[in-house]
């Protein structure tokens, strides 16, 4: 028996993976851009870059900025649109051995109910991600995941629409009540909730009086929110009973370790792909030992299992 | 082309070009990678083993030379990740994957016209070394610095160059002038490729689509994980380069004029007609 195996799963649908760590979206291109660092079919899952109906050019350059342990970007949801992926990009992916997951954006209820459609339809989809938590893009983007109720409408359009698939769905971390948002999404369908997007943030350079990013805002990742995530994960693992996906700032196998602590079911790793492109395969390699090394045998044995006095 | 690859390589020697007050540029030389094969233009991105606390991201340098025995890339100090390569000693660990982007043109008996500026120089060595016919190959090499702080001499020992020194904005501007007319030389027949800041590769696009000559720029864009995944370093193609997206994907939504590319996987050397930077 695989001991790193873990199911998402709700009532009616369910997911099962090898190992708990997914690669998280738009850090890891439609996934081949990474088949020279490492066996694709190694991962846990493979979430590609956002999707939307029609092609996106995203924002203007420059989309990428350093700060302190950090990473800035305003990418903007740049991609080739649905249709060219599933036709170019999907069928080149080892689906039979890897859960691939589409990750959706809409700008519309309308736009997610449709995706759904077309990618709940297609059998090398394993589940589908809402993102409704981008930072970068003006309209829909976070605005759906601020609000409660446009948040359930997108769940419950999505899930009407994507037949048999898992549900994931994205937050954002620029709210005041992250928990009531992860309670309207369960009670809407989802089958599980992942967090955190990046958190919404910019940079100036000071000498030129210009902001850094041609967007002047942008999402900020890697290990600087790593605690913000950490957080996050914990309120929303008290708030729902359904699995919580862990993302943000995770670079090590230690890392995967202490989200599963706070109560994540699975992890996906962002940033670190584009920091190193080997990252999510290493991690996957050092998962074994670093369970090991905590005495971790079960992963019941870890999850949730954060001791609050 | 052959895959990347990603391996940890050992620097070899640091070599500081140019005298003491000029201090800041230097050859690094690193051991082997076991890449198959790797053509000039093509760049490497580097990381520290050991990643420097204030630096995250790795950065990207143009592939300078590949010998049977080394790997050379030649860098300036311009900020935090290179002044901490400027620390690096013999035997200290780096991560490098590579070679990474498209090549530069090479088209053996048709005359070349390289143009240089500053560091533009690097990706050239390996090219003029590795060129089948390299009496097609001629030089034109803008610089501020005295010749001693380039690895001009990799380049001399090959093909003629013509260096010009540009203190002053007038000789940067004569430059350019000459640069044009020599542009004006290839157009009818030849090929030209140039490599330097943005603001030289735009004076020479400028010429090269007045005088309708075939010209590639080798772009500097400022990029994070090199491998065509966070387009972060995209450049506005006017005919795309990714089969994916240049048709029409919906009869109601035609390809646009003008679209992101990235310069990591469709670069950095693109055709001076085909992109807006
Ligand atoms: C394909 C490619 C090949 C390259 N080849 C070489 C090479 O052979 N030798 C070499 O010395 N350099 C080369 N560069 C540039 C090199 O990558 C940057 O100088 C380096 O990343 C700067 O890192 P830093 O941390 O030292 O500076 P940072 O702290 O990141 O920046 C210092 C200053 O340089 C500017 N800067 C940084 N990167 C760039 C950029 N890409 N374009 C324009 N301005 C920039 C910043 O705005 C800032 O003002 C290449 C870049 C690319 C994309
Ligand atoms: C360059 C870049 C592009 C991203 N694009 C998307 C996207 O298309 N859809 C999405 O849901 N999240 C996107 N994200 C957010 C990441 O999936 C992830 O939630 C966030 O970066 C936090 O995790 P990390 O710190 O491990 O990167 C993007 C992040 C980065 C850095
Ligand atoms: S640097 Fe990430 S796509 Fe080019």
């Amino acid at each position: 028996m695989n001991k790193l195996a873990v199911t998402l799963a709700d009532q009616h649908v369910s997911l099962s993976l090898k190992n708990p760590v997914l690669t998280a979206s738009g850090t890891f291109g439609y996934g081949l851009e990474f088949a020279p660092y490492g066996d694709l079919r190694k991962l846990g899952g493979l979430v590609v870059k956002g999707l939307s109906l029609v092609p996106r050019d995203g924002n203007p350059m420059p989309r990428i900025a350093e700060t302190p342990s950090g990473l800035l970007n305003s990418v903007g949801l740049q991609n080739c649109g649905v249709e060219a992926f599933l036709r170019h990009k999907l069928p080149l992916l080892p689906s039979a051995d890897v859960p691939i997951i589409a990750n959706l954006y809409g700008a519309s209820e309308e736009d997610f109910a449709s995706l759904a459609g077309i990618l709940g339809a297609e059998p090398a989809i394993a589940a589908l991600e809402v993102n409704v938590s981008c930072p970068n893009v003006k309209q829909g983007g976070a605005a759906f995941g601020q609000d409660p109720f446009a948040a359930a409408a997108v769940t419950e359009a999505v899930r009407k629409n994507a037949g048999d698939k898992p549900v994931i769905v994205k937050l954002s971390p620029n709210v005041s009540d992250l928990a009531a948002i992860a309670r309207v999404c369960e009670a809407a369908g989802a089958t599980a909730i992942s967090c955190i997007n990046s958190l919404s943030a910019m940079a100036v350079d000071l000498a030129g009086r210009k902001p850094l990013l041609g967007n002047v805002l942008g999402g900020l990742s890697g290990p600087a929110v790593k605690p913000v995530a950490l957080r996050c994960v914990w309120q929303v693992c008290r708030a729902v009973s359904i699995p919580v996906i862990g993302v943000g700032g995770i670079s090590s196998a230690e890392d995967v370790l202490e989200f599963i602590l706070v109560g994540a079911t699975a992890v996906q790793i962002g940033t670190a792909n584009i920091l190193r492109p080997d990252s999510v395969f290493r991690i996957v390699q050092d998962l074994p030992a670093a369970c090991e090394k905590y005495g971790v045998e079960r992963w019941e044995d870890l999850r949730g299992k954060l001791a609050v006095d | 082309m052959a895959h990347p690859l990603l391996s940890r390589e050992t620097v070899l020697d640091l070599v500081p070009f140019g005298d003491s007050s000029q201090a800041g540029r230097y050859a690094l030389r690193l051991s082997l990678p076991k890449w198959e094969a790797w053509s000039p233009g093509q760049f490497v991105m580097i990381r520290p083993v050991e990643p420097a606390a204030d630096v995250l991201l790795p950065r990207p340098f143009s592939i300078c030379l590949v010998t049977r025995r080394d790997l050379v890339l030649f860098f300036q100090v311009a900020g935090r990740a290179t002044a901490g390569m400027a620390r690096l000693t013999p035997g200290s660990r780096v991560v490098i994957w590579g070679p990474l982007g498209s090549p530069l043109a090479v088209e053996p008996h048709v005359p070349t016209l390289l143009l240089a500026g500053g560091m533009g120089i690097v990706p050239f060595i390996g090219y003029v070394h590795q060129h089948p016919t390299p009496w097609e190959l001629s030089m034109e090499f803008g610089h501020r610095l005295p010749l001693s702080c380039y690895p001009f001499d990799s380049v001399n020992e090959k093909i003629l160059v013509d260096p010009h020194l540009e203190k002053t904005p007038s000789h940067r501007d004569a430059f350019l002038a000459f640069v044009d007319a020599r542009i004006g030389e290839y157009a009818a027949s030849g090929l030209i490729l140039a490599c330097g800041p943005a603001p030289f590769l735009r004076a020479v696009q400028t010429s090269a689509l007045r005088h309708r000559a075939r010209t590639q720029l080798c772009l500097e864009t400022r990029m994070a994980c090199g491998v065509g995944a966070c387009l972060g370093c995209v450049v506005r193609a006017v005919v795309p380069q990714d089969p994916d997206i240049a048709r029409p994907l919906r009869p109601d939504y035609p390809a646009p004029s003008a679209l992101h590319v990235q310069t990591c996987t469709c670069g950095p050397s693109f055709w001076a007609d085909s992109i807006l930077f």
